[in-house]
């Protein structure tokens, strides 16, 4: 059985452009690019062309650039420069819907004495500007904000926000690592102070991340150790993954008009059909301002799981906010701050594109997703009584 | 990924029993579409009383439709006294187990089941008895009593893994540990040997000496045991407690206490003057 693979949200392939130029990196070119030696200098040499890809793809410039091990460490070390740059400012501004390293590293600056503002978003998943600003304080150290979800694809309006919060003399940062190489992003054309991205979601290996921090701005390194990265991060660098990362970064710059043609048609196709051939189906978060390759969906009185499983067997890979494939037991923050009734978040699947699916891997869903709903509403104790009768309401 | 064994696997995907038996003589409906997860239980009897047909709707993940599956595979042929002496264990077992996190879905089986036979025996589609201690998935102290009981449960963690109680805002935690360390409380008793009456005396004596006396001798009293009848334990106050009128809060709150708790459960402690 061949995969479908439609979540692109939780990781990519390392395509073979990538491997391909990382390969010599492990066992032949190992050299430590810190060496004096020709040997690990060659290698140096290659991570500063890396640096000037991830750079182009930014619009940012190669000293901007830092190489880290995830997005989850770039967001720590983006929050925690911040806070220690400003030591006397004790609030936290970020929202409601934002991925679990900002979530849950503001729960635990929290703890120890920080008060963090978590701004609620309308039932779009739009964040509301008026609150935003008006939460802002002499006290605020740092706002941040994902540039784009991960859950519902819904793109926040960050570069002005990083305007508004400059208006009140703070500190910027962007969790963009569901927006980079989906949606352009040029850091010449807005002020934005810190960034995040992370290898794995555009096709390039996991654990190899990258904090973008404009020049200018007081820092404060989360890791300390060598001298590696002008010592902003220490530790030896993951050259395979440094010099994939580089390609990758430039592959995306190569594929940003066809992720935002050819797949943003293949997402619509997805979710239009959908939407037509099950009933009571609807779209969770905004539709205009959305990444090109996600789509959300929320089916009515069944449960995500149990439509993951189905998928399953037909290769195609999806996931869902449902809580029960979550471990906990509560549907996803993002679709409960966003007010979706529980009925709903329990039955929502996110399908994620990549610029390396077909139509065929949309018309197969298309085909067999309607069935496999119908089969389990058949199951489902509310679809007979409410189902039916909103149904002949409607 | 949750790993499911093949009997899961096979249940969720080939459901036995699926619908709603007509003119049934038992029904239960147990949670809601708000906690993820949802049951509706018919079944019917023959002649012989004994359930010839029994079918299920389940609103929710693989693990809850397979629960419901194996549970009405379970009770068919069933009298309703053999029915009701099936536990969320036995349904958990008879598919192979299921992952800690999803023990819910087999209480949430045995839940109905319970329900449809109390209504089979007249009682109305009531409401949940007890008090709600868990507000996010509105899950009763009985009920939280119940699992922590049949399922040997010994912290918060497993009586959300079973109950769901305590997976929301986690408020109630508190409260699931106290209800947790009564039950455990209560639970070690019956392990205890039953002893004999030399045994039981030299106990009494014992807890005296080393747990009692010592405590009441700071405060200017003191104790002294006469006799054991049976369960009774007569004692005599002595020093400060033979005058203080306080005395019998004493003897019930703290020396009947400590005996039962460390002896016996069933010791009654009686004053005597001698």
């Amino acid at each position: 059985m061949t995969t479908i693979y439609l979540d692109n949200n939780a990781t990519t392939r390392v395509v073979p452009e990538v491997l391909e130029v990382m390969l010599t990196y492990f066992s032949e070119l190992y050299g430590n690019p810190s060496s004096m030696h020709t040997f690990g200098g060659q290698v140096g040499i290659k991570i500063r062309e890396a640096r000037e890809q991830v750079a182009a793809l930014l619009g940012a410039s190669p000293d901007e650039i830092i190489f880290t091990s995830c997005g989850t460490e770039s967001d720590n070390t983006a929050i925690r420069s911040a806070l220690a740059a400003h030591p006397d400012r004790k609030h936290i501004v970020t929202s409601r819907v934002e991925h679990p390293a900002i979530k849950a590293l503001c729960a635990h600056l929290a703890e120890s004495g920080y008060r963090v503002t978590e701004l609620p978003v309308d039932s779009e998943g739009r964040l509301n500007m008026e609150a935003f600003e008006q939460c802002l304080t002499p006290d605020t150290a740092i706002v941040s904000l994902m540039w784009a979800n991960n859950e519902t694809g819904v793109v926040f309006p960050v570069e002005r926000a990083a305007e508004i919060a400059h208006n009140h003399g703070i500190l910027f940062h962007t969790d963009a690592v569901q927006a980079v190489g989906k949606i352009p992003i040029d850091m010449r054309q807005n002020t934005i102070d810190m960034l995040s991205l992370s290898g794995h979601k555009l096709h390039a290996p996991k654990g190899i991340g990258v904090f973008y921090l404009r020049r200018g701005t007081r820092f404060s390194p989360f890791m300390i150790g060598g001298h590696q990265e002008r010592e902003r991060r220490g530790g030896t660098e993951n050259t395979p993954s440094i010099i994939g990362l580089g390609k990758a970064c430039e592959l995306a710059a190569r594929h940003m008009e066809e992720e935002n043609s050819r797949v943003r048609q293949l997402r619509d196709k997805l979710e239009n059909e959908l939407l037509a051939r099950i009933p009571r189906a609807r779209v969770n978060g905004d539709r205009v301002n959305r990444l090109p390759n996600t789509t959300n969906i929320s089916f009515e009185f069944v449960e995500g799981e149990a439509i993951l499983l189905m998928l399953d067997r037909y290769g195609i890979c999806a996931s869902s906010g449902s809580a029960c494939t979550s471990g906990s037991l509560q549907p996803s923050h993002v679709l409960r701050a966003m007010g979706v009734p529980f009925t709903m978040a329990h039955g929502s699947i996110r399908f994620s594109l990549s610029i390396e699916n077909t139509e065929a891997d949309v018309d197969l869903v298309i085909e067999t997703l309607p069935g496999i709903i119908a089969q389990l509403r058949e199951m489902s104790p509310f679809w007979q009584t409410e189902g039916q009768s909103c149904a002949a309401s409607s | 990924m949750w790993e499911y064994t093949d009997k899961v696997k096979e249940h969720f995907l080939k459901p036995r029993n699926v619908g709603e038996v007509e003119n049934p003589d038992g029904v239960a409906e147990v949670g809601s579409m708000a906690c993820g997860d949802a049951l509706r239980l018919t079944f019917k009897l023959d002649e012989n009383k004994r359930i010839k047909e029994a079918k299920f709707k389940t609103f929710g993940c693989a693990s809850a439709i397979a629960a419901a599956s194996a549970m009405t595979e379970m009770i068919k042929g069933l009298t309703v006294e053999e029915a009701e002496k099936i536990t969320n264990q036995d349904i958990a077992a008879f598919l192979g187990g299921l992952p800690q996190e999803k023990m819910h879905c087999s209480v949430l089986g045995q839940q109905a089941l319970e329900k449809a036979i109390a209504y089979y025996r007249g009682a109305p589609m009531e409401k949940k008895e007890g008090q709600i201690v868990c507000e996010c998935f509105g899950v009763t102290d009985l009920e939280i009593e119940k699992a922590v009981r049949e399922n040997n449960l010994t912290t918060v963690e497993d009586v959300t893994n079973y109950t769901k109680a305590g997976g929301g805002c986690g408020s109630c935690h508190e409260k699931i540990q106290e209800i947790i360390d009564r039950v455990r409380a209560e639970v070690r008793e019956p392990v205890r040997p039953k002893l004999t009456n030399i045994q039981k005396i030299r106990m009494i004596e014992d807890v005296l000496e080393k747990e009692i006396r010592p405590s009441l001798k700071n405060d200017g009293g003191d104790v002294e045991l006469i006799d054991v009848v049976g369960n009774r334990v007569l004692v005599a106050t002595r020093g400060a407690c033979a005058v203080c009128r306080a005395s019998q809060q004493t003897l019930k709150g703290f020396v009947e206490f400590k005996l039962r708790e460390l002896v016996t459960p069933e010791l009654i402690v009686e004053e005597v003057k001698a």
